[in-house]
């Protein structure tokens, strides 16, 4: 129907499969969101360690080659990539992503919440979990492109280029890439999200993200000390995500507690699936059409 | 035809409050007016009808779907306006619209001429880029009018559409009303405490009093009906004239000043009462229906204390 024609029709044409319908939410965020220079600028900026750090891979593994073209350079030894390697990259681009976490998040679920707009969201074929997942979307594909991706990338290139039995000897990294990373994308997405679901402020709600990962360290050690336990590390989120990434990448020589102290491995990964539990509860105790006052 | 809204017992409580009690009646006309005090659980139908809050006892059938089971396909079906200012402030109009367009399942190229086409039929073609947040509050029900119906739902619910209108903003809604309710391309429930508006565009109307349905009726019947009662105006003598209506089976009551007030007999019409009245040389100065206006309905429905009144 032609604009000019001011009359009302309905429609009956083709409609979009129900599964991807939360892709929307993500589409039109980003395109609000990149409309920030500096938010573009950061995100660009968070590419350049995964691109450094390939070029690295590229030339350790060419290291007797470039030794050939330097006259007196002698018989050069690349340095051994192992999970050390990968750890470090996963760590520098989760700060990275934190950051970035912290810009984005809370501007996601407290606009639509001050707004009153969530009727309008959930008067549609359009459930709350299709919601949460849309908003997650927003933050957790954004973060995907600058931890796990270019770090199974990068995998992939030191598989290509690396010494032979490389693969055959470090192939578990791959996985502890990718669960280390997306275990993180989760934990600060659906934190920043929770927050932002709560505090509809979105400066408080982004200063409150980077206390809640400073406080529950504080509060943990609080409980360890004055109740002479270690369970209190089961509040320590920060703790725990280092944790497990460094037992994902058997990184030993960076843990910095004994055998025995502090909760074990299996207890970390509980303590992780409850405070990404917590967080959906507190989304689905705020994620409502309309708030049913008591 | 499948009825618009059926209500079989539907109950609702929020906290620890009755707010729907046991509501019960079918509702088919193009345009179904929702009418009640405020706090009579007007917008909590609407609410519970959309799946928003789930009944305690009972159930509701929308176009068909049962709202505890079909709760997704009476949305698609369904284009809601909300009562209070529900809006993306920091979007245009225009993506506003599209968004909801694909949320409710239009591919992108198909939402967004839609929300074109939705926006100048609203009358916002003009300033369908500005952002939402920087809309007077008559644009921005016109913006929530054009997001309820860009998807081409077969039932649009309208909760209170003329709220903090001036009158030509009003007038302008309400012509919007009607000329959806005359596409034939959609069924519209219309929820307000003005009378004036429902009276204007709804055929079928209910009256909910503190969360009980106290009326319901359609009112292009209850015109009908109306139109037997009638008054009359004489002048001169009458001649026999209130006998000789009553002859022909009318119900009469002569009042003073020549006034008649009279109920026509079956088969009865205005015709015959005019030639009685000419064969007596009998003027007739006056002669009006005497019909219920909604104000009047409303009122004998609030003063209602009892069991729920469906016609």
């Amino acid at each position: 129907m032609a604009v000019y024609k001011r009359t009302y029709k309905g429609y009956e044409g083709a409609q979009t499969p129900e599964w991807s319908r939360f892709l929307i939410l993500p589409r039109y965020a980003w395109e609000s969101l990149f409309k920030q220079r500096f938010l573009l600028i950061f995100y660009v900026i968070c590419f350049f360690y995964p691109i450094g750090a390939g070029i690295f891979l590229y030339i350790n593994a060419n290291l007797g080659m470039l030794a050939s073209l330097i006259e007196g350079a002698g018989n050069l030894k690349g340095l051994e990539i192992d999970g050390k390697f990968f750890y470090i990259f996963s760590s520098v681009q989760g700060s990275l992503a934190f950051i970035l976490t912290a810009f984005i998040g809370p501007g996601l679920i407290s606009p639509d919440l001050s707004n009153s707009a969530l009727p309008l969201y959930f008067c549609r074929p359009f459930s709350r979990t299709e919601y949460v997942a849309g908003k997650l979307g927003v933050v957790a594909f954004l973060l995907s492109f600058i931890t796990w991706i270019p770090g199974l990338l990068l995998f992939l290139l030191q598989w290509s280029v690396g010494p032979e039995g490389w693969f055959a000897k470090y192939s578990w990294i791959a996985p502890a890439i990718f669960l280390s990373n997306v275990m993180w994308i989760l934990l600060i997405s659906l934190l920043a999200l929770a927050l932002s679901a709560w505090v509809r402020w979105k400066v408080v709600a982004g200063a409150l993200l980077l206390l809640v990962f400073f406080l529950s360290t504080g509060l943990a050690a609080a409980i360890n000390a004055v109740m002479r336990t270690d369970k209190g590390s089961w509040l320590d989120i920060t703790s725990n995500s280092g944790r497990i990434s460094l037992e994902l990448f058997r990184v030993r020589e960076f843990m910095d507690y004994s055998e025995g102290q502090g909760i074990s491995i299996e207890e970390a990964w509980v303590a992780q699936f409850c405070a990404l539990g917590f967080c959906l509860w507190l989304l689905w105790k705020k994620i409502r059409a309309y708030e049913v006052i008591k | 035809m499948t009825p618009v809204i059926q209500l079989e017992n539907l109950s609702v409580r929020l906290g620890n409050r009755d707010i729907l009690r046991g509501l019960t009646g079918t509702l088919s006309g193009r345009t179904i007016g929702l009418l009640g005090p405020n706090g009579a659980g007007k917008s909590t139908m609407i609410n519970t009808l959309l799946g928003f809050y789930p009944p305690v006892a009972g159930t509701a059938k929308i176009l068909g779907y049962d709202i505890r089971t079909h709760a997704k396909d009476i949305r698609r079906l369904v284009g809601y306006m909300p009562e209070n200012d529900t809006f993306i402030g920091s979007m245009s109009a225009v993506s506003f619209v599209r968004m909801m367009a694909e949320l409710s399942g239009l591919p992108r190229e198909a939402a967004l001429e839609r929300a074109h086409e939705a926006l100048f039929y609203v009358g916002l073609g003009e300033a369908r880029y500005r952002q939402v947040g920087t809309y007077s509050l008559g644009m921005k029900q016109l913006a929530k009018l054009a997001q309820a119906i860009v998807h081409g739902p077969k039932l649009v619910v309208l909760d209170e559409p003329t709220n903090g209108l001036d009158p030509p903003a009003r007038q302008r809604m309400l012509k919007l009303i009607k000329e959806m309710r005359d596409s034939n391309h959609m069924h519209i429930v219309l929820c307000s405490h003005l009378l004036k508006d429902v009276e204007d565009t709804c055929e079928e109307v209910m009256i909910l009093k503190q969360g009980q349905m106290v009326y319901s009726a359609n009112l292009e019947d209850e015109r009908k009906l109306n139109r037997r009662f009638l008054e009359l105006e004489t002048y001169g003598v009458q001649n026999g004239f209130v006998e000789a209506a009553e002859a022909l089976g009318c119900e009469c009551a002569a009042l003073a000043g020549g006034r008649v007030k009279m109920v026509l007999g079956t088969g009865v019409e205005i015709r015959d009462i005019y030639k009685l009245a000419a064969e007596r040389d009998l003027q007739l100065r006056r002669l009006s229906y005497r019909r219920d206006t909604l104000e009047d309905i409303f009122l004998k429905a609030m003063e209602f204390k009892g069991a729920p009144q469906a016609k």
